[in-house]
């Protein structure tokens, strides 16, 4: 698909978020996204008008929080085409879902000598989860490197998979490089081999349109703060297989049909992976965000952020001493500008851009084998949503360029 | 402040620092980091018999509050007393809290040119790397 940018569109899009305003150009969507007014508006609403605890009450009230909180479940398996809702569980963030198939899969079902494939450029949340899994069973940690360009190609893929791989993750698009990764390619070769792929769908799912069937993922991960709802509601995707025969991760109420004094019987999925009182707020207000995406459309979003990725893109480039890290392709890239500039620290970057109300990470992005892999320490990051503008590119692109002059440097 | 604070003291110590180098012979050597933003020194000292810096260096990789912040330091300390210097680093330390007065202010020369860190919390940790790992030098020193 072709980019497209209207500026005319910039008003209209954003009024739909209190707190984005003309002072400051927030570019850290990858860190999180900002909540559009019907998400807030939603979390309240639940909150006036429908709290009690789902699934246990017998009362009216009660029913209505069920019903609101399944309902949330049933738009998240759509919207990832995943079929029977009761494969999607509801996790605080894409940290703990893939924390739950670490606990659970994992430590139950790898042994020693089977090996964990994950790629170089996994975030730490799909990388420390399977050093510890792999530790705890005696399974092998393998990884998948990818080219200067940031792209893991099928020859490295097929180089690193063995007849012992248990587990493949990996990321499906990268929050450092931007990359898109051909997941359901390498899900295909995965199964041949007879291993399970677990994808992180954190950048992806809020950018790309996502279908876990299509994909034949055996888990997709992702966070809902990252896709404009509120913080603290994540979910995995899990087939049904599977979940079925993973004992539960975290034991307590709302997880149990029977308990006696020294056992007890636990719930069918997708109840038996979300012990205690769940964030229905969350999910609510997930459900509002997902239905605000498809309100805009990813034909839109993905037209917008793309021609805002070229635009960034070409004028970074322009300016001297400063390195895009990964491809030199904008159509990679997925509104993720990872970028050093020569003598100048990215914490000083981020704090002289700060000064001048643009809003960018800098440091290892939590992902320091990644940093090492390239060669740098740390780096400076500005990530975009369709909601970002060209005005606000321009901003960011004003700033690095005087970067080095303010820090003392003659040219 | 925005960033007017990184003014020509600064930038100069950090992109031509004076003491940023390997240096042969040091009788104190630590390294001293930053894990969450990843600013990172290895300070080197020479001290001789009557406890006087007669030399110091140091290497190492973060942003140019840390870096130039270490390079002051060393301008300061170099010809001093070991006991000498900690109260610099006592002072130093005040300096970033907002508690000192212009006498002690003057005590600090150029590495007073960081005094405005006081109002930036997230940079805190940049400008006292290098005197904390001074201060645990001498410290560990005690404790043999």
């Amino acid at each position: 698909m072709s980019g497209v940018y209207n500026k005319a569109d910039d008003a209209k899009i954003r009024s739909a978020f209190p707190i984005l305003n003309d002072e400051t150009a927030y570019l850290d969507n990858a860190a999180t996204t900002q909540k559009p007014e019907c998400v807030i508006k939603a979390v309240e609403e639940y909150y006036r008008s429908l709290n009690a605890n789902p699934l246990r009450g017998l009362y009216k009230l009660s029913v209505a929080a069920t019903e609101a909180y399944e309902g949330a479940r049933k738009t998240v398996a759509d919207f990832i085409g995943a079929g029977d809702s009761d494969q999607i569980i509801f996790t605080r963030n894409t940290t703990e879902s893939l924390n739950l198939v670490a606990y659970s899969y994992a430590r139950n079902f790898l042994h020693e000598g089977d090996e964990i494939l994950i790629s170089i450029m996994e975030h730490h949340s799909n990388m420390i989860p399977w050093q510890q899994a792999a530790k705890a069973t005696g399974a092998v940690l393998k990884y998948v490197d990818c080219d200067k360009q940031g792209k893991i190609s099928r020859e490295a893929f097929e180089a690193a998979i063995t007849d012992k791989t248990k587990i493949v993750a990996m990321t499906e698009l990268s929050n450092v490089l931007g990359t898109v990764n051909d997941v359901k390619t390498f899900a295909a070769i995965a199964h041949e081999h007879g291993a399970i792929f677990v994808c992180d769908g954190a950048q992806s799912v809020p950018h790309i349109p996502v279908n876990v069937t299509d994909l034949d993922v055996d888990f997709m991960a992702f966070s809902g703060h990252k896709m404009y709802s509120p913080m603290g509601i994540g979910v995995l995707y899990g087939k049904k297989d599977l979940l079925e025969k993973m004992p539960p991760f975290l034991f307590g109420g709302e997880m149990i049909d029977s308990v006696s004094r020294f056992d007890a019987k636990f719930s069918e999925i997708p109840h038996k992976f979300e012990g205690g009182t769940v964030n229905a707020g969350g999910a609510v207000g997930l459900e509002a965000a997902i239905r605000y995406i498809q309100n805009i459309g990813f034909d839109t979003i993905e037209a917008r952020e793309k021609a805002l990725t070229q635009i960034a893109m070409d004028k970074l480039k322009a300016v001297p001493h400063l390195h895009i890290l990964g491809s030199d392709k904008p159509e990679d890239h997925h509104g993720i500008l990872t970028f050093t500039i020569d003598g100048v620290h990215p914490h000083d970057v981020a704090y002289i851009l700060d000064s001048q109300n643009v809003d960018i990470r800098a440091g290892h992005h939590c992902a320091q084998p990644l940093m090492r892999h390239f060669d740098v320490f740390s780096t400076s990051r500005a990530s975009l949503s369709f909601y970002n503008t060209e005005d606000e590119i321009d901003r960011l692109v004003d700033a690095v360029s005087k970067l080095r002059g303010e820090m003392g440097f003659k040219d | 402040m925005a960033s007017t604070f990184y003014n020509e003291i600064l930038t100069e110590h950090n992109i031509h620092p004076f003491h940023k180098h390997k240096m042969e012979g040091a009788n104190f050597v630590l390294e001293g980091v930053n894990p969450s933003c990843g600013d990172d020194i290895v300070l080197s000292l020479k001290v001789d018999d009557t406890d006087k810096i007669v030399d110091g260096a140091y290497v190492g990789d973060g942003c140019a509050i840390s870096q130039a912040s270490a390079d002051m330091m060393l301008d300061l300390v170099i010809g001093r007393t070991k006991e000498e210097a900690l109260k610099l680093k006592d002072i130093f330390l005040r300096m970033i809290k907002g508690e000192i007065t212009d006498e002690e202010k003057r005590q600090l020369e150029e590495a007073s040119v960081l005094e405005d860190v006081s109002h930036m919390p997230a940079r805190v940790k940049c400008a006292v790397l290098g005197w904390h790992t001074l201060e645990e030098m001498f410290d560990e020193d005690k404790a043999e």
